[in-house]
C-alpha cells in the first residue's frame, strides 16, 4: 500500500465527509432545535438525488444544467419538509419521542414509496458536464474534478450556517430555543415558527446533500438507507446539536471509510459503526458538547 | 374476571391447537408467523412499553437468534436442538453486551447507541460471506424430520411461543417487572429509594433479546432461511408500531398489533406492491387518532371511571405552539 493510494483514499474520504456533513447538520440542526429525530431525513436526501437528476436531463445539453438542478432540488426538499411540518409534525411537539419518531417513520415509509412510484425502481446516474470531468492532479494525485466542488461545498455550507446560527436574529432565536426552549417561549417568541425554519432547513441541507452526491453515485431507491443510520450516529459521536460535532464527525467517518477500504474492503462500510461505539465507549454524550 | 380471561385464553389455545386440522395450510403458516411476530413483538414491548427504554432496534436479537441456529446446523454441524437453545442464548448475550454498553445513557442517546451497535451487527452479517452467506443469506437449513411437517412446526412454534409468552407475562407482573415500570416512570424516584436502576434496565434487556432470539429461532422452523433483512433497522421501526398499534403500555397489545399487521402486509400484498404507504399513512392516523393503540384506549375506556389515567412517561417537551 503506497502512500499516494492513501492519500488519493484520503482525499476522496474527505469528499465524502463534505456529504455526510452537510446532511447530518440538517438532521443535527433539526434535533437540536426541534429535538425530533427525522427518521425521514434520509428520504430527503434522495428525493434530493431524484429531482437533482431530474431537472439536469430535462435541461440536457444547457451549460448551466448541473448548478440548476443543485439549486433546485434543496428548494423541493425543503418544499416537502415544510409541508409535512406545517400540517402534521407541528401539532405532536407536545408527544414523547417516541411518538414524534414513529410519525417521520411513517413519512419516511410514505416518500420511500412515493420515490418508488415517480421514478420507479431503476437506477438513474446523473452525468456531470464536461468542465467537471475528468481528473486534476493534487500533491500528484489524481482526484476527479467533480470532488473539489465537494470539498469547496462542505466549508461553504458549514460556513453559511455559522453565519445564520450567530449573526441572524432567527439564528440566535433557534438557538436559544435549543439550549432552553421554554425560557423562549416564555420571552413571548413564537417558537413554532422557528422550529419551521429549522425544520426547512434541516430538510433542505439534506436535499442539498442528496443532490450533491447525485454526480457521484447510481441514485437509486435504497440510497437513503445507510445514509440516515451514518448521519445519526454523526450526530450521536459529535454530541447532538453541535454543528462542529457534525463536522467531526463526518470528517472521522469519511475518511474512516475510505482508508478502511484500503486495509479490508469488505468491512470498510462497518468501520463508522465501530468508531462510534469506541467513541461513545469513552464519552457517550459525544465528543463536543452537547445543546440538548 | 380473572377466570373469564382464563377461560377464554383457554377456549383461545384449544381452538389454536386444533387450527392445523381444519385450516388450508396456507393460513396455518400465516397463524405460525403471526405467533413468531407476535412474541418478537411482546419481548420488545418488556423493554419499551414496561421498561420505557427506546429499543430502536430490537430486530438485531431477532436476527441473531436465527442466524445462530442457521450458521451452528449448516457451518459448525451442531444438532439441531442444541442451535434451538444456542439461538436464544446468543441473542441474550447480545443483549448483555449491548446491554452493558447503552443503560449508562438516557432515551434518545440510549436509542441511537442501541441502533447504531446493531447496525454494525446488520453489517455483519451482509458482508461475512463465509459465514452468514452474506446479501443471500442461508436457506434451506436442514431441521430434524419431525419439524418437516407444516402441522408440527406449527405446533412446536405454537407451544414455544405460549411458554415464552407466559414467562414475559409473569415476568412483567413480578416483583421485578412491577419495579421496571416504576422506573419507567419515575427513574430519579426509583434512584433515591434505593433500586438500581440500571440493573433492572439490564435485566429487562437481556431478557427481551433472549425472547427475540426464541422468535428468531422460530422463525427458522418456519421458513428454513435467513436473511440479512431479519436484522434491518426498518424491520425494528416496524416492531415498534405493532406495540404502538395493539397499545404498548398493555401486555396483550403488541402481539394484536403483531397479528394486524402481519395479517394487513399477508392481505394487502396480493393487491399492491405498495404496501409501505398503506403502513405509514396507518402509522400516521394511529398517532393522531390512536396514540394509546387499539387495546390501550380501548383499556383507557373501560377505565374512565376511575380517575387514574394510563400510565404513560412524561412528555418530552413542554413547548407553547
Amino acid at each position: 500500500m503506497d502512500s499516494m493510494a492513501v492519500l488519493g483514499q484520503i482525499l476522496v474520504g474527505l469528499s465524502r465527509a463534505m456529504i455526510l456533513f452537510i446532511v447530518a447538520a440538517g438532521l443535527s440542526l433539526v434535533l437540536g432545535v426541534l429535538r425530533v429525530p427525522n427518521v425521514f431525513h434520509g428520504s430527503l436526501y434522495m428525493i434530493g438525488a431524484f429531482v437533482a437528476w431530474t431537472v439536469a436531463e430535462a435541461l440536457e445539453g444547457h451549460p448551466a444544467r448541473l448548478w440548476v438542478a443543485l439549486a433546485a432540488a434543496p428548494l423541493a426538499t425543503a418544499a416537502v419538509g415544510l409541508a409535512v411540518e406545517r400540517t402534521l409534525l407541528c401539532r405532536l411537539y407536545q408527544r414523547e419521542h417516541l411518538m414524534l419518531i414513529l410519525f417521520t417513520f411513517g413519512v419516511m415509509l410514505i416518500l420511500n414509496d412515493l420515490v418508488k412510484l415517480g421514478w420507479g425502481p431503476t437506477y438513474r446516474s446523473l452525468v456531470p458536464p464536461e468542465e467537471l470531468q475528468g481528473a486534476v492532479s493534487i500533491l500528484g494525485v489524481a482526484l476527479p474534478r467533480y470532488n473539489l466542488v465537494l470539498l469547496g461545498a462542505g466549508p461553504l455550507v458549514a460556513g453559511g450556517l455559522w453565519l445564520f446560527a450567530h449573526r441572524t436574529r432567527i439564528g440566535k432565536i433557534a438557538r436559544a430555543a435549543a439550549t432552553d426552549r421554554e425560557m423562549v417561549a416564555v420571552l413571548g417568541i413564537d417558537v413554532s415558527r422557528v422550529f419551521a425554519v429549522a425544520f426547512g432547513m434541516g430538510c433542505l441541507l439534506a436535499g442539498l446533500g442528496g443532490a450533491l452526491v447525485a454526480p457521484t453515485t447510481s441514485i437509486t431507491l435504497g440510497m437513503d438507507h445507510t445514509l440516515l443510520i451514518e448521519s445519526f450516529l454523526i450526530v450521536i459521536i459529535g454530541g447532538l446539536g453541535n454543528l462542529w460535532g457534525a463536522l467531526v464527525g463526518s470528517l472521522l467517518f469519511g475518511v474512516a471509510h475510505s482508508v478502511g477500504l484500503l486495509i479490508w474492503p469488505q468491512f470498510a462500510v462497518a468501520f463508522p459503526y465501530a468508531i462510534t461505539a469506541g467513541v461513545l465507549l469513552v464519552r457517550p454524550r459525544g465528543l463536543l458538547r452537547s445543546v440538548w | 374476571m380473572v377466570n373469564g380471561t382464563r377461560l377464554g385464553l383457554g377456549v383461545l389455545l384449544v381452538a389454536l391447537l386444533g387450527v392445523p386440522a381444519f385450516l388450508p395450510p396456507f393460513y396455518v403458516y400465516l397463524l405460525a408467523l403471526i405467533l413468531v411476530t407476535g412474541l418478537l413483538a411482546a419481548s420488545l414491548n418488556l423493554v419499551l412499553g414496561f421498561g420505557g427504554l427506546y429499543q430502536f432496534h430490537h430486530a438485531v436479537f431477532y436476527g441473531i437468534g436465527a442466524y445462530t441456529l442457521a450458521i451452528a446446523i449448516t457451518k459448525l454441524h451442531w444438532p439441531a436442538w442444541v442451535g434451538l437453545v444456542a439461538g436464544p442464548v446468543a441473542a441474550a448475550l447480545a443483549g448483555l453486551l449491548m446491554g452493558l454498553v447503552c443503560v449508562r445513557l438516557e432515551r434518545l442517546y440510549f436509542g441511537m447507541l442501541q441502533l447504531s451497535l446493531g447496525s454494525f451487527v446488520w453489517i455483519v452479517a451482509l458482508r461475512w460471506y463465509p459465514v452468514t452467506g452474506g446479501d443471500n443469506g442461508l436457506h434451506g437449513i436442514p431441521l430434524p424430520a419431525v419439524l418437516k411437517p407444516l402441522g408440527n412446526a406449527y405446533l412446536f412454534i405454537l407451544a414455544a411461543v405460549a411458554a415464552s409468552l407466559f414467562v414475559l407475562w409473569a415476568v412483567v407482573r413480578s416483583p421485578f417487572g412491577l419495579t421496571l415500570q416504576a422506573i419507567r416512570d419515575n427513574p430519579q424516584r426509583c434512584q433515591v429509594v434505593g433500586i438500581h436502576v440500571r440493573a433492572h434496565q439490564l435485566a429487562a434487556m437481556v431478557l427481551a433479546a433472549f425472547f427475540a432470539g426464541v422468535a428468531g429461532v422460530l422463525y427458522v422452523v418456519l421458513e428454513r432461511s435467513v436473511f440479512p433483512n431479519m436484522l434491518f433497522w426498518v424491520l425494528s421501526l416496524e416492531i415498534l408500531v405493532m406495540c404502538l398499534l395493539g397499545g404498548w403500555f398493555t401486555f396483550p397489545g403488541p402481539l394484536l398489533g403483531a397479528a394486524l399487521v402481519v395479517a394487513l402486509r399477508t392481505f394487502a400484498g396480493r393487491y399492491t406492491e405498495y404496501w409501505t404507504l398503506i403502513l405509514g399513512v396507518l402509522l400516521i392516523l394511529l398517532i393522531f387518532f390512536l396514540p394509546e393503540g387499539i387495546l390501550g384506549t380501548l383499556g383507557a375506556q373501560r377505565a374512565q371511571k376511575t380517575p387514574e389515567p394510563t400510565p404513560r412517561p412524561a412528555p418530552a417537551g413542554d413547548v407553547h405552539g
